[in-house]
């Protein structure tokens, strides 16, 4: 029932929110106070809540970084879980600013779903997980025929899975639940012998098993999973904002830039150090995107560069322990790459 | 109307158009016709302008994309080359489905307990009474939890299935049947069985029109049995057994083969069944209770034997105050069938939302679910409508 009232919910306040909406949502945001985030209902290392209730990951540090662009203060966010169902809707219809919720960049929701997406926070693809001790002998995706396969509707993972065992002519029985926690629920007790997410997600449901050791994760990728911050259409200085949050997350590793040392960097000589932090004579970077021109340093001094924000939440600093990889700056190999602040 | 009731005006003639009573109702029904009109346009157009604003695609036509998705129980043929208004008609059907099956096995079920509650054996009453009170009290979500994972969950997995006679299997994936695959000449069986009930029916009418007539009664029961049950089995025998069985096979993952029926529709449909069940209970036993206690005394008066009294004289007038409630407890079971999305049965409304989060159309998709859900219920109060009529008091 939950879902069609925030349907119907959702339909209503396209009808009556927009006259407010309208009025920009920077301006909106300002006046509330505080950010409202949509992250995950709960998936390690991007979006959960710890022991104390505070969301915790990549995605939820993402939303702190924008309110720290905003605001000056990473701590002015707060968090709208949203199943994968609802996360659409729920930006559409102005109940989110921002959409931070390891969700799939495609031309779909770039296009007819009027969103906007600002960039890849995660590169990321789709594996499988299985059961080891229950199933040996399967160590790959194809010798999966015949097999049940837990799955969140709602999402491209659901998509990419039918496509992949059609293309291989495999057969496989869909077993389709609307929460995360009822996927995890259903796969370890049994219900399915194999689970399917994008493969930084099986890294962190495996830990929240019952046995993790049991389970292991396949080697095959089958999609490419481009995860990142959505925002809507129609608003092109908050667009911006979002989207050069991110960029100057990327800009503040690549420049050695941290939460340790922003304020000695303020001081230092480097030119392109000075106008990435704003210290640069009649600098109007910042106050040409609408914010402060401290806004990079607000935004490291809350969560640190992008690499900080990765280690701590995904990479070797957290329970997950999953390698750079593709999410690499471009220097190092890897994928993330920021235009030039100038 | 009433309106000589009202007291007119001692002006007579003259009385202000403002305190005639007629003239102020027209003026109020106007009033709210014309505000009505005026909200439900303000919410379309504000809600059309706010769409094309967001750049949001508006319009059924997406319904004839390609679905992309797989659904796990369909009972008609879909994959994911389907498109989205076939996937939502898969959906529709299950939810009749299941709806169906279960106001079937509620009604039955519902009318057991139901009587059972009225029983002079005193552990039968209160068994019955203990049923009532306990699924009546407990929300329908928590009974559809309590079946699938406190009752099919716990069930072993595939490989340790519990082996049930006729190569069934019960295991935590369902429940595995052989399936029946018929050969040549077999429709002719499909011909006994509707002969054998178009016979039936016959037998029926022939044996009400002589006991009305000479009032000598006729095995119409026995003999319907042997007609249905005995003219397919002639039948079978006659072309010689062209049918074999697909059974269940272990495998590496599942057991394949066969029929299988998923967990998530047995624990749906047994948590609707029962919980409504235990209402329908309450009405036939408040239906009895109506028919006045004279009636059974004339009964036994007549010589009936108390099963007699109870299946002539008084079912068919308690009936008549049962039909109206038992409606909304049909209509409750269809609607409480949309929770099926809690442990992932693909009914309308599941596959509804998956529509809903691929497509991004919300607003068309909701228009979808209540349409089809009012379409459902008005159909239900239809056909309970004519059979209330049908069983109405007929005054001679």
């Amino acid at each position: 029932m939950k879902y069609i009232i925030s349907g119907i919910l959702g339909a209503a306040t396209l009808g009556m929110v927009a006259t407010a909406a309208s009025a920009g949502t920077l301006e909106d945001v300002k006046a509330k106070g505080f950010l409202q985030c949509g992250v995950s209902t709960g998936l390690a290392g991007f979006s959960a809540p710890n022991d104390k209730g505070d969301w915790q990951g990549l995605d939820a540090d993402f939303c702190r970084a924008v309110a720290a662009a905003v605001f000056g203060d990473g701590t002015k966010v707060k968090f709208t879980p949203l199943s994968a169902k609802e996360r659409f809707t729920a930006l559409q219809s102005g109940e989110i600013d921002l959409l931070s919720r390891n969700t799939t960049w495609t031309i779909n929701r770039d296009t007819a779903l009027g969103l906007n997406f600002v960039g890849v926070t995660y590169f990321d693809g789709q594996g499988f997980m299985i059961n080891a001790k229950k199933l040996p002998g399967v160590n790959s995706a194809l010798q999966l025929s015949g097999a049940a396969v837990c799955v969140q509707t709602g999402t491209t993972t659901e998509l990419n899975l039918a496509d992949y065992f059609k293309a291989n002519k495999m057969e496989y029985n869909p077993v389709v639940f609307e929460k995360l926690e009822e996927v995890n629920a259903a796969y370890d007790a049994g219900r399915c012998d194999v689970y399917t997410t994008d493969q930084s997600g099986l890294y962190g449901i495996r830990l929240t098993l019952g046995a993790p050791d049991d389970h292991v994760v396949l080697p095959e990728i089958i999609s490419k999973e481009p995860l990142g911050p959505a925002v809507r259409q129609g608003d092109d200085k908050w667009y911006h904002i979002v989207k050069w949050t991110y960029f100057a997350l990327l800009t503040a590793e690549e420049l050695g830039i941290t939460q340790a040392n922003v304020e000695e960097m303020k001081a230092s000589g480097n030119p392109e150090v000075k106008r990435v932090l704003g210290t640069e004579a009649d600098t109007k970077i910042g106050t040409d995107l609408g914010l402060g021109n401290d806004w990079v340093v607000n935004i490291v001094k809350s969560v640190g560069n992008y690499g900080e924000v990765f280690e701590r939440n995904v990479g070797q600093g957290s329970p997950l322990k999953i390698a750079r990889g593709i999410n690499a700056l471009w220097t190092k190999g890897g994928l993330q790459y920021a235009p030039p602040i100038r | 109307m009433a309106t000589q009731d009202i007291p007119q005006d001692v002006g007579g003639g003259r009385a202000s158009l403002l305190y005639d009573p007629k003239v102020r109702g027209i003026f109020f029904q106007i009033l709210v016709v014309v505000a009505l009109t005026a909200f439900v346009y303000w919410i379309i157009g504000n809600t059309i302008e706010n769409l094309k604003r967001a750049n949001i695609a508006s319009g059924f036509a997406f319904l004839n994309g390609r679905a992309g998705f797989d659904v796990s129980d369909t009972l008609i043929q879909f994959d994911s080359d389907s498109t989205y208004k076939r996937a939502l008609l898969v959906g529709l059907i299950n939810t009749v489905v299941v709806a169906g099956a279960g106001i079937v096995t509620a009604s039955i079920l519902g009318f057991l307990i139901g009587i059972g509650r009225l029983s002079n054996n005193w552990l039968i009453r209160k068994i019955c009474t203990v049923y009532v009170e306990l699924f009546r009290n407990i929300p329908p979500l928590l009974v559809i939890f309590f079946w699938y994972f406190g009752v099919l969950s716990v069930l072993p997995l595939p490989k340790e299935s519990i082996e049930l006679p006729f190569g069934s299997y019960l295991n935590s994936r369902g429940f595995y049947f052989p399936k029946a695959v018929w050969g040549e000449g077999a429709w002719l069986i499909g011909v006994a069985l509707l002969l054998g009930i178009a016979m039936s029916w016959f037998v029926a009418r022939q044996a009400r029109q002589r006991q009305m007539a000479t009032g000598a009664t006729f095995p119409v029961f026995w003999t319907s049995l042997a007609l249905i049950v005995g003219l397919p089995l002639l039948a079978l025998v006659a072309t010689g057994f062209p049918v074999s069985f697909d059974l269940p096979q272990k495998s590496t993952f599942n057991l394949t083969g066969g029929l299988q029926i998923k967990p998530e529709f047995l624990s749906l449909y047994l948590a609707l069944s029962f919980y409504t069940a235990a209402f329908i209970a309450e009405i036939v036993r408040a239906g009895i209770r109506g028919v006045n206690k004279g009636q059974t005394e004339a009964s036994s008066a007549l010589g009936l034997r108390s099963g007699q009294a109870l299946r002539l004289v008084v079912v068919p007038q308690a009936m008549r105050i049962v039909i109206p409630p038992l409606t909304s407890q049909f209509l409750n079971l269809t609607k409480n069938s949309s929770l099926a999305i809690a442990i992932g049965y693909p009914d309308l409304v599941a596959v509804g939302g998956t529509v809903l989060n691929q497509t991004g159309q919300a607003i068309e998709i909701v228009v979808i679910w209540m349409v089809v859900y009012l379409g459902l219920s008005l159909i239900t109060s239809a056909f309970m409508n004519w059979f209330n009529a049908k069983m109405a008091l007929v005054e001679r």
